[in-house]
């Protein structure tokens, strides 16, 4: 915080009390525009733009699209760490551009932005989720339950509720699986996301389709190859506990197998 | 701003239909995960077995010669004890290896040459020290004396 209290504020006259220290800061971004002269080779672009130390990555990214440069490309939707669209990988580590403070990733030196690793890029910092969503439907991310439908709503206790609360906060963002270094090799892999939504299923009393998801997952691209390195727990934007959530599964695997 | 040329780039239609390229389930990768942590518990205990056994029991080191591997494979225990430490340090050793050219290797052919190498490597060295603990005899009969250990006229 001295560095930012250093700095001198945008106007020469004496800052109000309680004035928001703005402040300039460089965003390095990588970009790929197959249309513009650079063809299909991604480069790196710099702005800089003021901004004040309440900022968000995102702010700052929307100040440069709406002031600066209109062609530069990214997500984002609700803008509040909800719907998970712009996940990005800010100074080397995957974060949500809407959560992700400013004045918490070293704005004294570029910021650098780029696309989240591993899923093909269409433009910009937008990557193709189409690889990330073809696993998470493969592992049903939906109630199966055998019988007739109940005529009331399908009760559970607490406790119950409590085995898979984690794993219910995902947002689809992707972070997780794209900072996975097995799925950055071929993109075969399921990735955590995946593992994590059948975990949600997978624990939920009501549910009984847990012998196929993890028939699903005991894949030569599931589960096993998982190597433990917790990027995806790290990376996560809601604090899922993702290694942990991929380890369950495998020790459900492992009972059920012996 | 970055001007626009005219070539048009190929962007494939939404949705295109990615698939694993095939479902590759069972319980083979289920087994081998099972498998490493078994054979590296055991693997604790053979080897630091041995290293204890070798090293540090009486004369330690110094002791280590022709007639002391000569007089620990007539011993049945042994032959068990260095057979099953090859068996579960080859086989672990591979595994490990294989799931490393996984990982790493990004073209089909490299991923399967390595694997060809890694897999005749591990037969090779199994088949030998196995061949070995079995029929190894430090004073074979009708060898001329001077090629014999010392100990073997005694």
């Amino acid at each position: 915080m001295t560095a930012l209290a250093d700095r001198p504020a945008a106007t020469d006259a004496e800052p109000k009390a309680g004035a928001i220290p703005s402040f300039d800061v460089t965003l390095r971004i990588r970009r790929y525009l197959p249309e513009s002269s650079h063809g299909t080779e991604s480069y790196w672009d710099e702005f800089t733009v003021t901004v004040h130390g309440t900022d968000r990555v995102l702010d700052a990214l929307h100040q440069i699209k709406w002031d600066h440069d209109g062609s530069l490309t990214f997500r984002r939707s609700c803008a509040h760490g909800v719907c998970g669209s712009d996940a990005m990988r800010i100074n080397g580590r995957n974060r949500l551009a809407c959560k992700t403070l400013l004045k918490d990733v070293n704005p004294d030196k570029p910021i650098t932005i780029e696309p989240i690793k591993g899923l093909p890029v269409v433009k910009d910092l937008v990557v193709d989720m189409e690889p990330f969503f073809a696993s998470y439907r493969e592992i049903m991310p939906f109630l199966v339950t055998d019988g007739h439908t109940p005529t009331k709503e399908r009760l559970q206790s607490a406790e119950d509720r409590a085995r898979f609360d984690d794993t219910t906060k995902c947002i689809l963002c992707a972070a997780c699986t794209s900072s996975c270094p097995v799925f950055w090799n071929d993109g075969q892999y399921f990735g955590p996301a995946a593992i994590v939504n059948a975990h949600r299923f997978i624990f939920d009393s009501r549910d009984e389709g847990a012998s196929q998801r993890l028939e699903i997952l005991n894949d030569k691209e599931g589960v096993w190859r998982c190597r433990t390195t917790f990027n995806c727990t790290e990376a996560c934007p809601r604090g899922i506990e993702v290694t942990k959530a991929i380890q369950e599964v495998k020790r459900a695997m492992i009972t059920r197998a012996f | 701003m970055a001007e626009t040329t005219t070539e048009k780039p190929v962007i494939s239609s939404p949705r295109d239909p990615y698939k694993r390229r095939k479902t590759t389930r069972g319980n083979y990768e289920l087994y081998s995960w099972v498998f490493m942590r078994a054979s590296g518990v055991l693997l604790i205990v053979l080897i630091f077995g041995h290293l204890f056994v070798n090293l540090m029991v009486g004369d330690g080191v110094h002791a280590i010669d022709f007639a002391f591997v000569g007089g620990k494979w007539s011993s049945p225990f042994w032959q068990v004890w260095d057979l099953l430490m090859l068996w579960l340090a080859m086989l672990h050793g591979t595994n490990g290896v294989r799931t490393v050219i996984n990982d790493y290797a990004e073209r089909d052919a490299v991923r399967m040459t390595l694997k060809v190498l890694l897999y005749l490597a591990a037969v090779i060295t199994v088949v030998l020290g196995t061949l070995v603990i079995f029929t190894f005899t430090p004073c074979p009969t009708g060898e001329p004396a001077d090629l014999l250990p010392a100990f073997c006229s005694a």
